[in-house]
């Protein structure tokens, strides 16, 4: 392992991670097989939501014929991301159902009935991002659908869109698949190195970064010396291929960029603040396929490994394929398989059926065994033994931010830069009480952002409600101002003509009754329309129509919000 | 299929509370051989005496508490507590009294907080101070140790001297009993003899007091094993080392006449137990790595402090209980800097 960091010509200074953890890898189950084409399924199930931001809206409806690369939903709004109809068929369904998701909840999916016949559809030509204009290379690559494949699944075209006045100097690639048991990376740069060479070489010229660093981990022998070779034979020089320590979670994008680089992101902020980006090296090949060869992200690498199953391997499969028809692909399941976790042991979620889809963020299907996750059992007092505290990555005091949150005292979790965790799990792993620390933590940042957003809409509440308290004042000034002046008028022409009462009797009446329309409109208008809303003129029913419309908008909006954060929104609090 | 929901990480937990403790019940058992070979089976006895009611006192306020009365026994803290509070008696201490005392530390200074994690104080150091302020007389009555020691005193003749109080006919007291080394070396040098003139006494060994020293080193190999199978860091036991060292080398190279060397303080009394043992208890020691540091410095001090200015001639109990009181606020000024809090002022 030695001679291999030797062989680097940069002899670039590793940085050790404060805190994380020597864990078993139970990588060689499943990368001793050659990466195998996932037989086509059935049915796809292709949830709407499969990046992170706002859900794509659907562009087909039941019924509907579709090929495989067709565009089958659109991005909605900046942060959201295309889906592409993964093989031919025929949209059967759009409906509610279980998605890949730690809350368990259902989801909007398209459901494609597929014909076996994976009939393409038109897919643009190839470019030459050497020539051709950045924009229309990112253009290519949000069209296609690519977003993170390292877990967080953001879009990438907004990673890869350098911002004036970033001045980005350095680019990060992940290759250290930190998470025990993932191979899907590993075999990635194994088996297809040249192309995620080449898609790191398009990223870095649209970021026009002097630097690139890919950091892999020394436990993936194979996959650093391919990935040495390939760069040789591209000629891409002055990428830098850096070997790192095996350890847990020098994978997570601030671990990494400290690891390689010495840096740190600041508390709440992204690389870009430091002149970096970090991408994965499955993005990477994403984005060659998208650029190189026109093709939108319908397929990845996933790891399907555990005891649970019988032939551990990674599978390249397609989006929306059900996790049962993989795990009958690599051998189906053993007796021993007791648990079904989507991504990795440390940061994992279960699935409680495996008739959910995978999704482009769905890395890993690990059918484990009782052995391999066992149940911890209940959990004892925290003796304050400090061992999380030790194991912390980000050097965060994970007993008092437990204690906190354990009493709901948010603003004092807070205080112990709660926001800080990155729910690695470091913590809860080696804690002698089985205190499930992380599950508390994930709780208590749901609640403080849901306390926040109650606060921010009590807030726009009370702003609004002084507004209009103040108009209705102001109105009632004017009024009794008109008033005044109309009396004072009276008085004097009384005084000059006295006589002609009946006539400005009348129009008092007048004005009165088109002050008491003017007002109505005006309430309308602030979406506050009175209930009784017939024999309303056209005008104000279409003053009434513009303030429902914008209430819903409203309402949409903060749904989306809350809806950005469904883990949030849905995580339980623990049990004692 | 369909299968179980839990929550990350899914992992096997390489930690448990009860193979803590019971990694730190094993470390003990050298040293307690040790002393038990040095001052007779009063030791055991007083062992025996204060896991029993310390076990009975967990079981019970587990019961008060509406709690599986056997929940709690089973991460042996309890057992680890009555441990430590044994071996700082003296050993033909009045079966009461270590029962006073343990069931003391268990009912009143643990549970009465909230039971394991919650308690401020050392359960056993409380329990021990108790006792000496109490009864003092009996509370420093030790025996001689067996290796200069003129009589020694059978299994049956220790029970009955512990429960009675009877001692075989033709023995003394006054005969048995000896003071402890810390305890000489303090009234002599109040009497203004020099230590060397002090050390002449057959009492005294290669460092500390004789038998003492040697109970010190099984305890030292037992703390070793601590930090060997990481059930403990090396910050807490360094920084009492390293406080009690400072001070007595400072003092000693002041004034040799009147201080004892150094070593004279590590291997007496119950400084390397206090070291790896009892200022080690996690759950009233300080968190924080530099806090700990700092812990564990303040209490080598204050042991020092104690024994050669305070009333007691032995400073283990008092040193810890001070620092008990301070861990919180040594915890809260001494958090690690959060990764990337900071940094962005510095360049
Ligand atoms: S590891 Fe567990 S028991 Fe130890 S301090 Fe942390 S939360 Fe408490
Ligand atoms: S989950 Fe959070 S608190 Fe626990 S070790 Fe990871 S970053 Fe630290």
């Amino acid at each position: 392992m030695l001679n291999i960091a030797a062989t680097d010509a940069s002899a670039r200074k590793i940085h050790p991670l404060p805190g994380g953890l020597h864990l078993p890898d139970n990588k060689h189950q499943s990368s001793v097989r050659p990466i195998m084409q996932a037989a086509l399924p059935k049915r796809l199930i292709i949830p709407l939501r499969q990046h992170a931001g706002n859900p794509a809206e659907p562009l087909v409806k039941a019924g509907d014929p579709v090929l495989k690369g067709q565009k089958i939903a659109q991005g909605e709004g900046l942060i959201s991301a295309p889906l592409h109809a993964p093989s031919s068929g025929v949209v059967s369904a759009i409906q509610s159902l279980p998605a890949p998701h730690p809350s368990g909840l259902s989801e909007p999916c398209v459901v494609i009935e597929t014909d076996g016949e994976e009939r393409w559809a038109e897919l643009p030509a190839p470019m030459d991002y050497r020539q051709a204009n950045p924009a229309a290379i990112l253009e290519r690559v949000r069209a296609a659908g690519v977003v993170g494949l390292g877990g967080a699944a953001f879009p990438a075209s907004v990673k890869l869109s350098p911002r004036p006045g970033d001045g980005l100097h350095t680019l990060i690639i992940n290759g250290a698949e930190c998470e025990p048991y993932i191979t899907c990376d590993d075999l990635l740069m194994r088996e297809r190195a040249a192309k995620v060479l080449a898609g790191i070489d398009i990223i870095r010229t649209l970021l026009q970064v002097e630097k690139t660093i890919i950091g892999i981990e020394d436990n993936k022998i194979e996959a650093i010396a391919a990935m040495r070779t390939a760069r040789d034979l591209a000629g891409y020089e002055a990428m830098e291929i850096v070997v790192i320590p095996t350890r847990y979670p020098s994978g997570g994008e601030k671990q990494l960029i400290y690891i390689l680089t010495g840096e740190e992101i600041p508390s709440g902020g992204i690389p870009a603040q430091i002149g970096m980006v970090c991408h994965n090296v499955g993005t990477a090949a994403a984005v060659a396929d998208a650029v190189l060869e026109g093709k939108p992200l319908i397929s990845r690498l996933i790891t399907i490994t555990g005891e649970g199953v019988a032939e551990p391997r990674n599978l390249e499969a397609l989006m929306g394929s059900p996790v049962a028809d993989l795990i009958a692909q690599a051998g189906g399941y053993t007796p021993k398989a007791n648990k079904l976790i989507l991504g990795g042991p440390m940061m994992g979620y279960t699935l409680f059926s495996d008739e959910i889809p995978i999704a482009k963020a769905t890395n890993c299907i690990l059918a484990a065994s009782t052995a391999e996750a066992p149940d911890p059992g209940p959990a004892l007092a925290c003796i304050r033994c400090g061992r999380c505290a030790e194991a912390c990555p980000m050097s965060l005091l994970p007993q008092q931010l437990y204690w906190h949150s354990r009493a709901k005292a948010l603003g004092k979790a807070c205080d112990y830069n709660l926001f800080d965790c990155i729910e690695c799990g470091c913590c809860s792993h080696v804690c002698p009480s089985h205190i499930p620390l992380v599950q508390y933590f994930r709780f208590a940042k749901s609640e403080h952002r849901r306390e926040e957003a109650e606060k921010r809409k009590a807030e726009l509440a009370k702003r609004r409600h002084d507004a209009r308290q103040e108009r209705l004042e102001r109105l009632e000034r004017e009024k009794k101002e008109a008033m005044r002046k109309k009396q004072e008028a009276m008085k004097a022409k009384k005084t000059a003509a006295g006589g002609d009462a009946g006539d400005a009797k009348q129009a008092a009446i007048a004005a009165a009754a088109k002050r008491a329309a003017a007002k109505k409109a005006e309430r309308a208008t602030q979406g506050e329309a009175p209930k009784n809303t017939q024999g309303l003129s056209a005008a104000q029913q279409r003053q009434i129509d513009e303030a429902e419309a914008r209430r819903a908008q409203a309402r949409k909006t903060a749904h989306s919000e809350d809806r950005a954060r469904p883990a949030a929104a849905t995580e339980s609090p623990p049990q004692d | 299929m369909q299968f179980p929901t839990l929550t990350s990480p899914h992992t096997e937990r390489p930690n448990q509370v009860d193979q803590t403790m019971l990694m730190v019940v094993l470390a003990l058992i050298p040293g307690a051989l040790a002393m038990i070979w040095y001052f007779g089976w009063g030791i055991l006895i007083n062992l025996v005496l204060a896991a029993i009611a310390a076990l009975l006192s967990e079981a019970m306020a587990q019961k008060l508490r509406g709690r599986p009365a056997f929940g709690t026994l089973r991460d042996l803290s309890a057992l680890v507590t009555a441990m430590l509070f044994a071996l700082a008696l003296p050993p033909l201490l009045p079966w009461w009294l270590t029962v006073l005392g343990a069931a003391f530390a268990i009912l009143v200074v643990k549970e009465m907080y909230g039971g394991i994690g919650y308690n401020p104080f050392n359960p056993a150091m409380a329990g021990y101070v108790l006792l000496l302020i109490s009864y003092p007389v009996p509370m420093t009555t030790w025996l001689a140790p067996s290796v200069i020691a003129e009589h020694s005193l059978s299994f049956g003749q220790t029970l009955t001297a512990i429960f009675t109080r009877a001692l075989p006919a033709g023995l003394s007291w006054d005969a048995l009993t000896s003071a402890t080394p810390l305890d000489s070396m303090r009234t002599q040098l109040d009497m203004n003899y020099t230590v060397t003139e002090i050390r002449e006494s057959p009492l005294w060994g290669a460092f500390g007091g004789r038998g003492w020293e040697w109970a010190g080193n099984w305890f030292l190999l037992g703390g070793l094993f601590l930090l060997w199978r990481r059930v403990i860091t090396w910050h807490i036991p360094a920084a009492v080392l390293g406080g009690l060292l400072a001070m007595a080398t400072v003092f000693f190279l002041v004034d040799p006449d009147t201080h004892p060397f150094p070593l004279f303080h590590i291997f007496s009394g119950g400084a390397i137990l206090c070291a790896f043992f009892i200022a080690t208890d996690p759950v009233t020691a300080s968190t924080t790595q530099k806090g700990q540091l700092i812990y564990g410095a303040l209490i080598g001090i204050f042991i020092y402090i104690i024994r050669s200015w305070g009333g007691y001639p032995e400073a283990v109990a008092f040193a810890v209980l001070l620092m008990n009181m301070a861990a919180p606020t040594i915890d809260h000024y001494t958090q690690p800097r959060v990764f990337g809090h900071g940094r962005l002022s510095d360049d």
